[in-house]
Protein backbone atom coordinates (compact mmCIF):
# COMPACT_ATOMS: atom_id res chain seq x y z
CA UNK A 1 0.00 0.00 0.00
CA UNK A 2 1.28 3.88 -0.41
CA UNK A 3 2.77 4.93 2.16
CA UNK A 4 0.45 7.23 4.29
CA UNK A 5 2.93 10.23 4.80
CA UNK A 6 4.26 11.67 1.35
CA UNK A 7 4.53 15.63 0.67
CA UNK A 8 2.50 15.47 -3.35
CA UNK A 9 5.12 17.97 -4.67
CA UNK A 10 7.19 17.49 -8.05
CA UNK A 11 10.32 17.64 -5.69
CA UNK A 12 9.29 14.82 -3.78
CA UNK A 13 7.68 12.98 -7.38
CA UNK A 14 11.13 13.51 -8.89
CA UNK A 15 12.87 11.78 -5.99
CA UNK A 16 10.61 8.61 -5.96
CA UNK A 17 11.05 7.54 -9.13
CA UNK A 18 14.61 7.89 -8.98
CA UNK A 19 14.19 5.57 -5.85
CA UNK A 20 12.34 3.72 -8.59
CA UNK A 21 14.67 3.77 -11.14
CA UNK A 22 17.48 2.38 -8.59
CA UNK A 23 15.61 0.16 -7.05
CA UNK A 24 14.19 -1.59 -10.54
CA UNK A 25 17.57 -1.79 -11.69
CA UNK A 26 19.01 -3.27 -8.30
CA UNK A 27 16.34 -5.41 -8.18
CA UNK A 28 17.18 -7.43 -11.85
CA UNK A 29 21.30 -7.72 -10.61
CA UNK A 30 20.18 -9.10 -7.12
CA UNK A 31 18.00 -11.48 -9.54
CA UNK A 32 20.95 -12.37 -11.85
CA UNK A 33 23.38 -12.82 -9.08
CA UNK A 34 20.66 -15.19 -7.08
CA UNK A 35 20.44 -17.10 -10.22
CA UNK A 36 23.83 -17.91 -11.29
CA UNK A 37 24.70 -18.45 -7.33
CA UNK A 38 22.21 -21.02 -7.56
CA UNK A 39 23.61 -22.60 -10.32
CA UNK A 40 27.00 -22.27 -9.30
CA UNK A 41 25.90 -23.90 -5.81
CA UNK A 42 23.94 -26.75 -7.59
CA UNK A 43 26.87 -27.69 -9.02
CA UNK A 44 29.41 -27.47 -5.94
CA UNK A 45 26.57 -29.35 -3.68
CA UNK A 46 26.59 -32.47 -5.78
CA UNK A 47 30.50 -32.66 -5.47
CA UNK A 48 30.40 -32.39 -2.35
CA UNK A 49 27.51 -34.92 -2.14
CA UNK A 50 29.35 -37.52 -3.64
CA UNK A 51 32.89 -36.27 -2.32
CA UNK A 52 31.19 -36.64 1.19
CA UNK A 53 30.14 -40.33 0.00
CA UNK A 54 33.61 -41.01 -1.12
CA UNK A 55 34.81 -40.06 1.62
CA UNK A 56 33.16 -41.69 4.38
CA UNK A 57 33.42 -44.81 2.75
CA UNK A 58 37.16 -44.94 3.01
CA UNK A 59 37.15 -43.28 6.10
CA UNK A 60 35.03 -46.61 7.32
CA UNK A 61 38.06 -48.56 6.09
CA UNK A 62 40.21 -46.89 7.96
CA UNK A 63 39.15 -47.11 11.01
CA UNK A 64 38.62 -51.06 10.38
CA UNK A 65 41.74 -51.13 9.20
CA UNK A 66 43.09 -49.27 12.63
CA UNK A 67 40.81 -51.82 14.25
CA UNK A 68 42.89 -54.41 13.10
CA UNK A 69 46.07 -53.06 13.64
CA UNK A 70 45.21 -52.32 17.12
CA UNK A 71 43.95 -56.00 17.70
CA UNK A 72 47.59 -57.24 16.12
CA UNK A 73 49.28 -55.17 18.82
CA UNK A 74 49.47 -54.27 22.17
CA UNK A 75 48.47 -50.66 23.09
CA UNK A 76 51.53 -49.41 24.17
CA UNK A 77 53.37 -50.42 21.05
CA UNK A 78 50.70 -48.86 19.25
CA UNK A 79 50.65 -45.78 21.17
CA UNK A 80 54.78 -45.44 20.90
CA UNK A 81 54.20 -45.90 17.30
CA UNK A 82 51.92 -42.98 16.44
CA UNK A 83 53.54 -41.13 19.15
CA UNK A 84 56.06 -38.95 17.20
CA UNK A 85 54.77 -38.62 14.02
CA UNK A 86 57.29 -37.46 11.29
CA UNK A 87 55.06 -36.03 8.61
CA UNK A 88 53.35 -32.90 9.17
CA UNK A 89 50.68 -31.17 6.61
CA UNK A 90 50.57 -27.61 6.11
CA UNK A 91 47.84 -25.96 4.35
CA UNK A 92 47.71 -22.49 2.50
CA UNK A 93 44.63 -20.96 1.75
CA UNK A 94 43.65 -18.13 -0.80
CA UNK A 95 40.43 -16.61 -1.48
CA UNK A 96 38.72 -17.19 -4.28
CA UNK A 97 35.70 -14.60 -5.35
CA UNK A 98 32.76 -16.39 -6.37
CA UNK A 99 29.78 -13.69 -6.87
CA UNK A 100 31.48 -11.28 -4.31
CA UNK A 101 31.28 -14.56 -2.20
CA UNK A 102 34.50 -15.39 -0.78
CA UNK A 103 35.41 -19.09 -0.36
CA UNK A 104 38.67 -21.28 0.83
CA UNK A 105 40.63 -22.68 -1.72
CA UNK A 106 43.28 -25.26 0.28
CA UNK A 107 46.26 -26.08 -1.58
CA UNK A 108 48.30 -28.56 1.18
CA UNK A 109 51.86 -28.91 1.11
CA UNK A 110 53.44 -31.43 3.74
CA UNK A 111 56.75 -30.98 5.59
CA UNK A 112 58.80 -33.95 3.72
CA UNK A 113 58.13 -34.54 0.17
CA UNK A 114 58.75 -38.41 1.00
CA UNK A 115 55.62 -40.47 0.85
CA UNK A 116 57.43 -42.69 2.96
CA UNK A 117 57.78 -40.35 5.96
CA UNK A 118 53.77 -41.67 7.17
CA UNK A 119 55.01 -44.58 9.12
CA UNK A 120 56.64 -42.99 12.19
CA UNK A 121 58.03 -45.86 13.51
CA UNK A 122 60.24 -48.68 13.14
CA UNK A 123 58.65 -51.29 11.40
CA UNK A 124 60.23 -54.35 13.69
CA UNK A 125 57.86 -54.17 16.63
CA UNK A 126 54.44 -53.16 14.57
CA UNK A 127 52.18 -55.17 13.07
CA UNK A 128 51.66 -54.85 9.50
CA UNK A 129 47.92 -54.05 9.60
CA UNK A 130 49.21 -50.91 11.12
CA UNK A 131 51.18 -50.23 7.96
CA UNK A 132 48.00 -50.73 5.82
CA UNK A 133 45.89 -48.59 8.28
CA UNK A 134 48.25 -45.49 8.16
CA UNK A 135 48.78 -45.84 4.28
CA UNK A 136 45.02 -46.06 3.98
CA UNK A 137 45.06 -42.66 5.71
CA UNK A 138 47.18 -40.92 4.01
CA UNK A 139 45.40 -42.26 0.71
CA UNK A 140 42.11 -40.39 1.43
CA UNK A 141 43.82 -37.15 2.53
CA UNK A 142 43.42 -35.19 -0.61
CA UNK A 143 39.95 -36.21 -0.71
CA UNK A 144 39.29 -35.28 2.89
CA UNK A 145 41.01 -31.43 2.45
CA UNK A 146 38.95 -31.00 -0.92
CA UNK A 147 35.39 -32.56 1.13
CA UNK A 148 36.60 -29.47 3.30
CA UNK A 149 36.71 -27.24 0.93
CA UNK A 150 34.07 -27.67 -0.97
CA UNK A 151 31.72 -28.34 2.19
CA UNK A 152 32.91 -25.05 3.38
CA UNK A 153 32.24 -23.38 -0.24
CA UNK A 154 28.82 -24.53 -0.12
CA UNK A 155 28.25 -23.69 3.42
CA UNK A 156 29.06 -19.98 2.55
CA UNK A 157 27.11 -19.70 -0.85
CA UNK A 158 23.99 -20.97 0.72
CA UNK A 159 24.43 -18.32 3.41
CA UNK A 160 24.82 -16.08 0.58
CA UNK A 161 21.96 -17.15 -2.17
CA UNK A 162 19.58 -17.02 1.54
CA UNK A 163 20.26 -13.59 1.78
CA UNK A 164 19.80 -12.56 -1.52
CA UNK A 165 16.85 -14.19 -1.78
CA UNK A 166 15.44 -12.17 1.12
CA UNK A 167 16.56 -8.90 -0.88
CA UNK A 168 15.30 -9.75 -4.01
CA UNK A 169 12.05 -10.45 -2.26
CA UNK A 170 12.06 -7.03 -0.58
CA UNK A 171 12.73 -5.34 -3.31
CA UNK A 172 10.09 -7.20 -5.50
CA UNK A 173 6.95 -7.37 -3.07
CA UNK A 174 7.45 -4.48 -0.97
CA UNK A 175 9.70 -1.66 -2.11
CA UNK A 176 8.89 -1.49 -5.37
CA UNK A 177 4.83 -1.81 -5.29
CA UNK A 178 5.50 0.85 -2.52
CA UNK A 179 7.45 3.31 -4.45
CA UNK A 180 4.68 2.94 -7.39
CA UNK A 181 1.85 3.13 -5.56
CA UNK A 182 3.33 6.44 -4.13
CA UNK A 183 4.53 7.61 -7.52
CA UNK A 184 1.01 6.85 -8.55
CA UNK A 185 -0.79 8.98 -5.42
CA UNK A 186 1.26 12.19 -6.18
CA UNK A 187 0.85 12.12 -10.14
CA UNK A 188 -2.85 12.22 -9.41
CA UNK A 189 -2.79 14.72 -6.49
CA UNK A 190 -1.08 17.00 -9.07
CA UNK A 191 -3.11 16.20 -12.18
CA UNK A 192 -6.03 17.11 -9.60
CA UNK A 193 -4.49 20.57 -8.32
CA UNK A 194 -3.80 21.57 -12.29
CA UNK A 195 -7.33 20.47 -12.48
CA UNK A 196 -8.83 22.64 -9.88
CA UNK A 197 -6.39 25.68 -10.93
CA UNK A 198 -7.73 25.59 -14.22
CA UNK A 199 -11.10 25.67 -13.72
CA UNK A 200 -10.39 28.11 -10.90
CA UNK A 201 -8.61 30.47 -13.75
CA UNK A 202 -11.76 30.05 -16.28
CA UNK A 203 -14.17 31.15 -13.58
CA UNK A 204 -11.76 34.55 -13.15
CA UNK A 205 -11.95 35.13 -16.20
CA UNK A 206 -15.33 35.18 -16.83
CA UNK A 207 -15.74 37.01 -13.93
CA UNK A 208 -13.43 39.74 -15.44
CA UNK A 209 -15.12 39.79 -18.61
CA UNK A 210 -18.25 40.23 -16.81
CA UNK A 211 -17.07 43.24 -15.18
CA UNK A 212 -15.29 44.63 -18.10
CA UNK A 213 -17.80 44.73 -20.37
CA UNK A 214 -21.28 43.83 -18.04
CA UNK A 215 -22.82 41.14 -20.48
CA UNK A 216 -25.46 40.05 -18.07
CA UNK A 217 -26.58 43.58 -18.14
CA UNK A 218 -26.37 43.56 -21.94
CA UNK A 219 -27.97 40.28 -21.77
CA UNK A 220 -31.36 41.57 -20.42
CA UNK A 221 -32.12 44.51 -22.23
CA UNK A 222 -31.42 42.01 -25.19
CA UNK A 223 -34.40 40.10 -23.82
CA UNK A 224 -36.26 42.68 -23.19
CA UNK A 225 -36.03 43.93 -26.79
CA UNK A 226 -36.88 40.68 -27.97
CA UNK A 227 -40.51 40.56 -25.84
CA UNK A 228 -41.47 44.04 -27.17
CA UNK A 229 -40.27 42.96 -30.85
CA UNK A 230 -42.88 39.89 -30.65
CA UNK B 1 50.55 -21.44 6.91
CA UNK B 2 47.47 -22.89 8.57
CA UNK B 3 47.80 -26.57 10.07
CA UNK B 4 44.82 -29.42 10.33
CA UNK B 5 43.13 -30.23 13.50
CA UNK B 6 40.98 -33.33 14.34
CA UNK B 7 38.71 -33.79 17.17
CA UNK B 8 36.98 -36.63 18.58
CA UNK B 9 37.17 -39.71 20.15
CA UNK B 10 41.02 -40.94 21.15
CA UNK B 11 39.79 -44.26 19.24
CA UNK B 12 38.98 -42.62 16.13
CA UNK B 13 41.26 -39.85 15.31
CA UNK B 14 44.77 -41.00 16.87
CA UNK B 15 45.63 -42.93 13.25
CA UNK B 16 45.20 -39.07 11.16
CA UNK B 17 48.34 -38.07 13.86
CA UNK B 18 50.58 -40.43 11.44
CA UNK B 19 49.87 -38.34 8.45
CA UNK B 20 50.42 -34.98 9.51
CA UNK B 21 47.28 -33.82 11.01
CA UNK B 22 46.90 -32.56 14.83
CA UNK B 23 44.88 -35.10 17.02
CA UNK B 24 43.08 -33.56 20.06
CA UNK B 25 41.24 -36.58 21.81
CA UNK B 26 38.45 -35.08 23.50
CA UNK B 27 34.96 -36.75 24.57
CA UNK B 28 33.66 -34.18 27.02
CA UNK B 29 31.45 -31.36 25.35
CA UNK B 30 32.24 -28.79 27.55
CA UNK B 31 36.01 -29.33 26.87
CA UNK B 32 35.82 -29.82 23.34
CA UNK B 33 33.45 -26.48 22.97
CA UNK B 34 36.44 -24.59 24.42
CA UNK B 35 39.07 -26.19 22.62
CA UNK B 36 37.11 -25.89 19.44
CA UNK B 37 37.01 -22.03 20.57
CA UNK B 38 41.22 -21.85 20.80
CA UNK B 39 41.95 -24.07 17.83
CA UNK B 40 39.16 -21.76 15.72
CA UNK B 41 40.48 -18.75 16.56
CA UNK B 42 44.21 -20.01 16.71
CA UNK B 43 45.98 -21.04 13.28
CA UNK B 44 43.77 -23.86 11.90
CA UNK B 45 41.99 -23.53 8.93
CA UNK B 46 40.20 -26.88 8.75
CA UNK B 47 39.08 -29.08 11.58
CA UNK B 48 37.54 -32.28 11.49
CA UNK B 49 35.30 -33.37 14.04
CA UNK B 50 33.71 -36.81 14.53
CA UNK B 51 29.79 -36.91 14.10
CA UNK B 52 29.52 -38.44 17.47
CA UNK B 53 31.28 -35.16 19.62
CA UNK B 54 29.57 -33.12 16.51
CA UNK B 55 26.24 -33.80 17.75
CA UNK B 56 27.33 -32.23 21.17
CA UNK B 57 28.51 -28.72 19.60
CA UNK B 58 26.12 -28.11 17.30
CA UNK B 59 25.65 -23.98 18.90
CA UNK B 60 29.55 -23.97 18.81
CA UNK B 61 29.69 -25.36 15.25
CA UNK B 62 26.94 -23.01 13.68
CA UNK B 63 28.92 -20.01 15.26
CA UNK B 64 31.37 -20.72 12.53
CA UNK B 65 29.56 -21.68 9.51
CA UNK B 66 29.30 -18.18 8.48
CA UNK B 67 33.07 -17.75 8.66
CA UNK B 68 35.35 -18.04 5.93
CA UNK B 69 37.61 -19.98 7.98
CA UNK B 70 37.96 -22.16 9.36
CA UNK B 71 36.07 -24.88 7.91
CA UNK B 72 34.69 -27.36 10.44
CA UNK B 73 34.16 -30.54 9.12
CA UNK B 74 31.75 -33.56 10.26
CA UNK B 75 33.68 -37.11 9.62
CA UNK B 76 32.27 -40.48 10.81
CA UNK B 77 33.88 -41.89 14.15
CA UNK B 78 35.05 -45.18 15.23
CA UNK B 79 30.95 -46.37 16.17
CA UNK B 80 29.92 -45.91 12.34
CA UNK B 81 28.23 -43.65 10.38
CA UNK B 82 25.49 -42.07 12.20
CA UNK B 83 24.10 -39.69 8.62
CA UNK B 84 25.46 -35.97 10.85
CA UNK B 85 27.79 -35.26 7.95
CA UNK B 86 25.68 -35.43 5.01
CA UNK B 87 22.56 -34.06 7.03
CA UNK B 88 24.73 -30.91 7.18
CA UNK B 89 24.95 -30.87 3.19
CA UNK B 90 21.33 -31.35 2.97
CA UNK B 91 20.99 -28.37 5.31
CA UNK B 92 22.69 -26.35 3.38
CA UNK B 93 20.85 -27.21 0.20
CA UNK B 94 17.50 -26.30 2.33
CA UNK B 95 18.93 -23.02 3.21
CA UNK B 96 19.77 -22.03 -0.41
CA UNK B 97 17.02 -23.85 -2.50
CA UNK B 98 14.36 -23.72 0.47
CA UNK B 99 13.76 -27.51 0.24
CA UNK B 100 15.79 -30.17 -0.74
CA UNK B 101 15.92 -31.14 -4.24
CA UNK B 102 19.22 -33.10 -4.06
CA UNK B 103 18.60 -36.00 -1.99
CA UNK B 104 14.98 -36.13 -1.82
CA UNK B 105 14.88 -39.74 -2.91
CA UNK B 106 17.24 -40.89 0.02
Amino acid sequence: MAQTQVNPTRMELTRLKNKLRTAQRGHKLLKDKRDELMRQFLDLVRVNKSLREKVEASIKDCNRNFVLAKAGMNAEGLNVALMAPKQEVYLESSKKNVMSVEVPEFTYKTRTSDTNDIYSYGFAFTSSDLDGAVKSIADILPDMLRLAECEKSCQLMATEIEKTRRRVNALEHVMIPQTQESIRYITMKLDEAERSTQTRLMKVKDMMLEQAHSYSEKEDTMAEHHIEIE
Amino acid sequence: MYKIAVMGDRDSIYGFAAVGLEPFPITDADEAASKLRELADGNYAVIYITEALAAKLEKEINHYSERMLPAIILIPGISGNTGKGIQAVKRSVEQAVGSDIIFGNE
